[in-house]
């Protein structure tokens, strides 16, 4: 459904030449459901822009739904949804109409507009609301409508870019179900960005981990967390003698990625904390070592992006970052 | 074809809103209003036209530069509602589909120019009752010039407000700049001629080319078609459509991929 080789996107900012998609090297195949993982400035949607024709990559190609973005926009045009981060619906228009001119802007009949538009209004819970100013509308309605306008031509391939910010759990909740519901039923494509961890994490089969314009992993979340981050033990112990001889136990168990002490605290990162956790435990008393306290804790994504890059996601990208600018986010 | 559908398809989405809401239609028509009402009776005797105060001749002087004015001010800031779609992401979501660039162009200012032409009417039939004289042929001449012009503004605000992507102050500063100096300089308040004005004004105001616009207006609401003024006129009007358009279409074009 996706495919691109070596796309690359810079931005002149203040005198310089900044990066913000060094790279992307994509194959993503048709009824997946991908999710763009990465802080804020690290190109999730200057890659979005490029892959939906709103921005001419620097170098580089780019294959979507079959047509180049490039060569054949309008191809591409026909064959995708998008969800951009700001409001698709103008807020000085009704409902019915912004929906209607959106099936009109794809070719589709007068009749044909109003019944997709009768039809999505019904699935996205707006019915009653058709003659209401968009602009009047609570946050979570609007962008329903959004997404709803999104869908009129049927794509085969969505893009949402950053669908639930800003709602509140509820609203972020529903939006979900909607959209999942129309990749069970279509089998739509699905690709978004999102800076709610737990929704990569609930709802991606594939997750790529965006870095200074660079895909740094891409994986389904489970293999990511297990492989890269790990469940974390927490064992606590009586004094430092105890501890010492707790983490050379934990070194001995068969997969274990790190262990460390601190003062009568004993971390152990491993893939399979639940099953190692019990032998360990067993271990530890056959040693006569005792375990006053222990913890197992699963591993998020963010956990997964902080042994990949020593940053956790909620930190700003580093100096050396691209800055964000109003289309280099 | 594509490129008439699409632009009927933008058309109608602009014009949605001000049909519902036809009250809108009178603030852009404020300032010529006022100017009619609290400006136009003070043409004095030894005014502009040499008529007398609300005489025939004042006003048949005064109108035709009171549409120009309409035409400027409520097209000038057509840019603004589509600066403020780029900001909302509305002009975007557009962007994403398939629908014609030039379409895309060609239906707001459309929208713009059916806006003008509704007020222009609107004020030529407020105005039957003085004693402005109507020249049904020449009025329609005029008309017809007034969209040509109306056209190329409202493009060309388009055109600003797609350059001004990156920094919306940059719109509304230029659009300012240019406004009020077309305005002032077109001589629809006063005569601006070389007995009147300093030179260097009078050479400013023949660089304008709304001057020529006001010019042959104030002609063909005359009823007077065969003057060099309405051929200047119509020069002018169009080299700022085709301008307009051109830079416009441009702009659009240059919005995405």
């Amino acid at each position: 459904m996706i495919h691109t080789r070596g796309l690359t996107r810079s931005f002149r900012a203040r005198g310089e030449t900044v990066e913000a998609v060094r790279g992307l090297d994509l194959d993503i195949e048709a009824g997946s459901v991908v999710a763009f993982l990465g802080p804020n400035g690290a190109g999730k949607t200057t890659s979005l822009r490029m892959l939906t024709t709103l921005l001419p990559p620097t170098s580089g190609t780019a294959v979507v739904a079959g047509h180049d973005v490039m060569t054949d926009p309008s191809g591409v045009r026909h064959r995708i949804g998008y969800l951009g981060q700001g409001n698709s619906a103008g807020s000085n228009f009704r409902v019915s109409e912004e929906l209607i001119t959106q099936g009109r802007a794809y070719g589709l009949s007068r009749a044909k507009s109003r019944t997709r538009a009768e039809r999505l209004l019904t699935a996205f819970e707006l019915d009653g609301l058709t003659r209401r100013t968009v602009g009047t509308l609570s946050g979570g309605q609007r962008r329903r409508l959004d997404i709803a306008m999104a869908l009129v031509h049927e794509p085969a391939l969505l893009f949402l870019d950053e669908p639930t910010t800003g709602l509140d759990p509820h609203s972020r909740a529903d939006i979900w179900t909607h959209v999942l519901r129309l990749h069970k039923e279509l089998g739509t494509t699905i690709v978004f960005t999102t800076h709610y961890l737990e929704e990569a994490d609930l709802w991606a089969r594939r997750v790529m981990v965006v870095d200074h314009g660079r895909v740094i992993a891409d994986d389904s979340p489970e293999k990511l967390k297990a492989g890269l981050a790990g469940d974390r033990i927490t064992l606590g112990t009586a004094d430092r003698a105890d501890a010492e001889r707790a983490v050379e136990l934990a070194r001995a168990l068969p997969i274990v990625h790190e262990v460390t002490a601190d003062g009568t605290e004993v971390r152990i990162r491993t893939p399979h904390g639940d099953t190692q956790l019990p032998v360990l435990l067993r271990n530890l008393e056959a040693a006569g070592v005792r375990a006053l306290t222990a913890r197992l804790t699963r591993p998020t994504l963010d956990d997964v992006f902080l042994s990949l890059t020593g940053r956790t996601l909620r930190e700003r990208a580093d100096a050396a970052a691209p800055i964000t600018t109003h289309d280099g986010a | 074809m594509k490129v008439l559908n699409d632009t009927r398809t933008a058309f109608a989405r602009e014009l949605g809103p001000e049909l519902r809401q036809p009250a809108g239609l009178l603030f852009t028509m404020l300032l010529p209003f006022l100017f009619l009402a609290l400006f136009a009776p003070l043409l004095s005797a030894a005014g502009p036209a040499g008529g007398g105060t609300g005489t025939s001749s004042s006003w048949q002087w005064f109108v035709p530069g009171m549409l120009v004015l309409l035409a400027l001010s409520a097209t000038a800031g057509a840019g603004a509602s589509l600066l403020n779609e780029m900001f909302s992401g509305a002009f975007e979501r557009m962007l994403v589909t398939p629908l014609n660039r030039v379409a895309m162009l060609v239906g707001r200012t459309l929208k713009e120019v059916v806006i003008l032409l509704t007020q222009a009417l609107l004020i030529l039939v407020l105005l039957l009752p003085t004693g402005f004289r109507l020249h049904p042929l020449g009025a329609l001449a005029g008309l017809a010039l007034l969209t040509v012009f109306g056209v190329g503004i409202g493009a060309l605000s388009f055109a600003l407000a797609l350059h001004s992507r990156k920094q919306q102050t940059l719109f509304y500063g230029v659009q300012q700049m240019i406004f009020f100096p077309l305005l002032l300089l077109s001589g629809v308040l006063l005569p601006i001629t070389q007995a009147s004005a300093p030179t260097w004004l009078y050479v400013l105001s023949r660089i304008n080319p709304a001057t020529y616009v006001v010019e042959a207006e104030r002609a063909l609401f005359d009823g007077r078609f065969a003057e060099t003024s309405v051929l200047y006129g119509l020069l002018a009007a169009t080299a700022i459509a085709v301008l307009g358009v051109f830079a416009g279409i441009r702009g659009m074009r240059n919005a995405s991929v």
